[in-house]
């Protein structure tokens, strides 16, 4: 074959096909059945798209690229394996950043070698092959990518409990980062359409990128813990964003195609996350709303009255006359690792002629789908997650709701209290069951700070204890009956 | 009307969002987690440029970022696509 027939035909071939598995793959994830050939699908294309871009180089060294792949294949490779189910928000933070850094240094590299390192005498986007598109699409890689990669290490940070989920809400701080992206992108406009000197250029281009990160610590850090799975929704587009720019740079529609179904992704699962808090994105993002974490908090139960609570005993005799039982998990659940002994737990009530489902609030947890990946690894069958819409109007019929580590998602307030802070939201309402046995280790409230009044409802029996140990002393009372 | 490179890449980006949210609208939520690992591991494209970067493995700076560059989208690609895989796999496993 000679070369330009691969240059003209065999690569934009393979880019194509790249972009069409990576269409199908996403497509496989519409069903749970095709979702694991979907993935596989999804990693063929970047496995083409790889080759597709060794071909279209032709010659190169192979040292950086194998040292690069043999680096980063082990780390990824190594974290795949290793990763607790719990730590999946986590993970995902750090593959955020990891992408968006990759983007940013993939668009600095570009200046670099065709600017600075060149040192024409020219701005940027007077070099010949680079041309204004690129140095303005290389400037605003830079800028989400970098800001991507802060901002995941703080939202990191707070998952992992490494720094404070109340957030930290620093005065002027809109000014603040109103005047950084200003700065950022002003400054990265200015120096690559009138700097001509290749040392300045350097220089005014790492400023840039020093600005982006700093803005990314800004924009995170003061968003509450329980906000996370919105602001990792919106990082994880991001980083499909900077994927998309770094595609404009280098002119490459695999990257734009790719980029844009991520930052697809990313922005419709922040949109369900909002509406399942009922909150506006602005308002996760400039509000400072999610004050505490609902694992933990302080003893408050001065404004409690009429709570009646009991021990596993008198919750396995509530649950030894039940038909039907729903199970509604929350953060807590993935706080005390117990998604297994709740299976076992479920599995025991099965066995006693129990119908068991799972109710699951949509930010239950801390990233979209949280709960439903926990109790997968524990074996439980999917057909068994019900989604809100789907168990609200169920629990009429059921007997006993068995509430773990879940509180705001549960709250009566959102419907019945007009002019609470969660007032709209949607929650699962299951004070309509026979009986609600509320496993929460104190009356602490939830990261809304406020109140819950199923507490006192006279179907609610208040089980104080950390969730694991809750569900196993009901499963050990259970059998013994 | 002639269109140069830059503008059939918006056209694309566009058309590509559409197709995106047309298709994720679909996913259950069940799903939600891995399709985020996935997007993640998608994300790791820039592995295309990062390539192109590093590829004359030199000390220049350029060269230098690019190899960081593809340190970083094979961490993206390979544990993205393989945790996504591991979690999957979860779902699919059926009871005894």
């Amino acid at each position: 074959m000679s070369s330009s027939f691969i240059a003209t035909t065999v690569v934009p071939v393979l880019y194509l096909l790249s972009a069409i598995l990576f269409i199908l793959g996403l497509k496989g994830l519409t069903r749970v059945r095709s979702a694991q050939r979907g993935n596989a699908m999804s990693a063929l294309a970047m496995l083409i798209a790889a080759v597709a871009a060794l071909v279209e180089m032709g010659t190169f060294d192979l040292q950086w690229i194998v040292l690069g792949l043999v680096i980063g294949g082990g780390i990824g490779a190594l974290a795949a394996v290793r990763v607790e189910m719990t730590g999946m928000p986590e993970m995902v933070a750090l593959f955020n950043g990891s992408g968006g850094a990759a983007s940013a240094l993939v668009a600095a590299s570009y200046v670099w070698l065709n600017v600075i390192e060149k040192s024409s005498g020219e701005t940027a986007a007077n070099t010949a092959g680079v041309g204004s598109a690129s140095a303005v699409t290389a400037v605003l890689s830079m800028f989400i990518g970098a800001l991507t990669l802060s901002g995941s290490v703080v939202a990191y940070g707070k998952l992992a409990g490494k720094i404070s989920g109340s957030p930290i809400l620093l005065p002027g701080r809109h000014v603040v980062n109103l005047s950084l992206i200003l700065g950022a992108l002003g400054l990265g406009a200015y120096t690559l359409f009138t700097v001509t000197d290749p040392g300045s250029i350097a220089m005014y281009t790492l400023v840039v990128m020093g600005l982006s990160l700093v803005l990314g610590i800004m924009l995170v850090i003061p968003i509450g813990g329980a906000d996370m799975p919105v602001v990792i929704s919106l990082l994880n587009s991001y980083s499909g964003l900077a994927a998309a720019a770094t595609g404009f740079v280098l002119q490459n529609n695999v990257l734009v195609i790719s980029g844009a179904l991520v930052g697809a992704s990313g922005l419709i699962l922040t949109q369900i996350m909002c509406v399942a808090m009922n909150r506006t994105l602005a308002n996760v993002l400039f509000g400072g709303f999610g004050t505490a974490d609902s694992g933990g908090g302080s003893e408050d139960n001065r404004d409690y009255t009429n709570v009646r609570s009991g021990g596993p005993e008198e919750a396995a005799l509530v649950l030894e006359n039940a038909e039907s039982v729903v199970i509604v998990p929350g953060y807590g659940l993935a706080v005390a690792q117990a998604q297994h002994t709740v299976k076992e737990f479920a599995s025991e009530l099965e066995k006693r002629g129990v119908k068991v489902t799972y109710g699951i609030h949509p930010v239950a947890g801390r990233m979209p789908g949280h709960m439903n990946v926990l109790l997968a690894e524990a074996d439980v069958p999917y057909e068994q997650l019900l989604e809100m819409d789907v168990v609200n109007p169920e629990f009429n019929n059921t007997d006993v709701v068995v509430v773990v580590g879940a509180n705001d998602v549960v709250n009566p307030a959102a419907e019945k209290t007009p002019g609470s802070p969660i007032y709209g939201m949607p929650v699962l309402q299951v004070w309509n069951a026979a009986s609600v046995i509320m496993i929460k280790r104190s009356l602490s409230p939830g990261f809304a700070g406020i109140k819950n009044e199923l507490f006192e409802y006279d179907n609610t029996m208040m089980l104080f204890e950390d969730g694991k140990k809750a569900v196993q002393g009901m499963l050990t009372e259970l059998k013994s009956l | 009307m002639i269109m140069g490179p830059f503008l059939i890449g918006i056209y694309v980006f566009v058309l590509a969002i559409f197709v995106g949210v047309e298709i994720i609208t679909k996913i259950p939520p069940t799903l939600h987690t891995p399709l985020m690992s996935g997007a993640n591991a998608v994300s790791g494209i820039t592995i295309v440029g990062a390539l192109s970067a590093a590829k004359y493995a030199d000390t220049e700076i350029s060269s230098l970022l690019g190899l960081f560059a593809i340190i970083l989208a094979t961490i993206n690609v390979v544990g993205g696509f393989l945790v996504t895989n591991r979690m999957l796999g979860m779902f699919g496993r059926k009871k005894k």
